[in-house]
């Protein structure tokens, strides 16, 4: 039977679409127990491809008949020689396009509103890593918001959508993923923001975005409101654009609250973080849409594969922003917190400007979940 | 000059996964028993692959080498060493060699060099089993030998040779380095 190749995107519409899918993951069994491809109607096997060198027949009971089927492995490599020996013994599978590489760095555009004056605002969905970044086109003009390193997917776009790039913005001094932002300011001669409470030790230079910071982006005033909300890190800042959309960085996301450690100080931020998931955000209109720079889980993901929703229903519904105990919120933010993300300290040193690795030494940095939230 | 000896080295550079692994199994197969190959390989993937393959397959992964671009891993062919029984009488444990370590003794390490090389007790004078005959003149009849391996079988070979070319005071320790947990010292990149 035959071999076919499933690209990142392609799985990417089965996860929106909540398909099912068999997965069978022949990367070693930590990777897999580690970081995987998630998707509501998913089923996985795993087992390391050198356990099938000498033959697939052990494992064929375990593959169903009637589901399509993916091998998956790091890189590509192995989950082709897989899905040969497996087309050899009858079945029809396909293989995932640069293996969990490509996941990591796969982004799927999805448009999450438009702006008053016609213009757009876009979602990029870094799917395998739940890392979320930001367009926003008015009149001509596109800022962008927490850029990946991926930066040819947000040029490209911003070409094909006929804008030119003016301002890119991080909300914060990211710990999880390397930002796309400075190269892409750099590339295009755009300006390049960063909170300065967060760029103390940065290397170079920035545009200050303050609380109370305006950027317009286009000519008919789609204003992009700063607002200081420290917690997550000390210059963590949120954005309001267009009075519609509440940007909020690693504050807060759907279904969980940021962490306070990344940047080493738990203790000192926890009580920063309470101020701005329950004072500041409390002061903003419960119908502004909240677009968080992360998802943790596939759940969140809305059916058209957006993250996205009202701030009053997260003031309802989200666990984080309903713990009336400061003392049990504090234990909640400090204590028993997820793992922290891969590589966390080299990726601030490199967001930082300190060090610039190799784009190989980068891809490593990122492997994983990104982790930055406390549920 | 080579830090520790190898039985077969093997070029897989260049190489992307699997193929570092596929051409390592089937190196293995014309490894004797016991003796240690040197995988160079330029794939990242390949360290955490070789390590999780070897444990699978029953070999022994020894540890891994940087230089430049190229990684150097090194692993053990399965031998049916523990199997054989053991013959010398006079043994300590793990836990009576390490309360000794502090005293007038020798440590003999009898792996091969390169398991010397990523793991040893930091005092442990290293001759490989198979070349303790020739290097006997190196060590004296008269000290307290402990005499230590992976998992004690080598040692207990090691012991009777010595018992039968006139050391007296010979200790095999027991299971040796694979229960180790005292403080050890490796070769660094």
């Amino acid at each position: 039977m035959t071999v076919k190749m499933m690209t990142a995107h392609e799985v990417t519409q089965k996860v929106f679409n909540k398909e099912e899918l068999f997965i069978l993951d022949v990367r070693n069994e930590d990777a897999f127990e580690d970081w995987k491809i998630e998707g509501e109607n998913f089923e996985y096997f795993n087992i390391p491809y050198f356990e099938l060198l000498d033959g697939v027949e052990e494992i064929l009971e375990k593959i169903p008949s009637n589901k399509e089927i993916l091998v998956v492995c790091a890189k590509e490599g192995s989950s082709v020689m897989v899905a040969e020996m497996l087309s050899e013994a009858g079945l029809t599978v396909s293989y995932l396009q640069g293996g969990m590489k490509a996941w990591s760095e796969h982004l799927e555009p999805v448009k999450v509103g438009d702006l008053k004056d016609g213009g757009e605002v876009y979602q990029f969905v870094r799917i395998g890593k739940g890392c979320l970044s930001y367009m926003v086109i008015s009149n001509g003009e596109a800022a962008i918001i927490d850029a990946t390193r991926m930066t040819d997917i947000f040029i490209d776009f911003a070409t094909s959508k006929e804008v030119k790039i003016t301002n890119v913005f991080d909300t914060h001094l990211h710990a999880d993923h390397i930002s796309g932002g400075r190269k892409i300011a750099e590339q295009i001669g755009a300006t390049y923001w960063l909170p300065p409470k967060d760029a103390q030790e940065v290397n170079f230079e920035y545009a200050a975005l303050e609380g109370g910071s305006v950027v317009t982006i286009g000519n008919t005033a789609i204003d992009i409101h700063a607002l200081y909300s420290p917690g997550h890190t000390i210059g963590s800042t949120s954005f309001v654009v267009d009075e519609k959309f509440l940007l909020s960085g690693d504050i807060l996301f759907i279904d969980s609250i940021g962490r306070p450690d990344l940047a080493g100080k738990a203790e000192d931020w926890v009580g920063d973080l309470r101020e701005s998931l329950y004072s500041r955000y409390r002061e903003l209109s419960e119908e502004l849409v909240v677009l968080p720079a992360h998802f943790m889980i596939i759940d969140e993901l809305n059916v058209d594969g957006s993250v996205a929703e009202k701030l009053g229903t997260l003031f309802a519904k989200n666990h984080g922003l309903n713990i009336e105990d400061e003392s049990e919120f504090r234990r909640l933010v400090t204590e028993n917190l997820p793992p922290q993300p891969n590589a966390y300290q080299e990726i601030r040193e490199t967001n930082m400007g300190k060090v610039t690795p190799e784009e190989e030494k980068q891809r490593e940095m990122e492997i994983g979940p990104n982790r930055c939230a406390v549920r | 000059m080579d830090l520790f000896k190898v039985n077969v080295v093997l070029d897989a550079k260049g190489l992307a996964c699997p193929m570092p692994i596929v051409k390592t199994k089937k190196a293995m197969k014309d490894v004797e028993a016991g003796q240690v190959i040197e995988v160079q390989a330029t794939d990242k993937g390949s360290k955490a692959d070789i390590e999780a393959w070897a444990n699978s397959a029953g070999h022994q992964y020894l540890g891994t080498l940087e230089e430049g671009d190229t990684l150097k891993h090194y692993l053990r062919k399965s031998s049916d060493e523990e199997t054989v029984e053991k013959q010398h009488s006079n043994t300590a444990t793990n836990e009576e060699l390490a309360s000794k370590l502090s005293e007038d003794i020798v440590v003999l390490d009898v792996r091969e060099s390169a398991e010397y090389a990523f793991n040893h007790i930091p005092s442990a004078v290293s001759i490989p089993l198979g070349e303790l005959e020739d290097r006997m003149n190196e060590l004296k009849k008269e000290d307290e030998i402990y005499v230590v391996c992976r998992t004690g079988s080598r040692s207990d070979l090691a012991a009777q040779k010595l018992v039968d070319s006139g050391f007296e005071n010979v200790i095999n320790v027991l299971p040796g380095m694979s229960q180790w947990t005292g403080e050890t010292t490796k070769i660094e990149n």
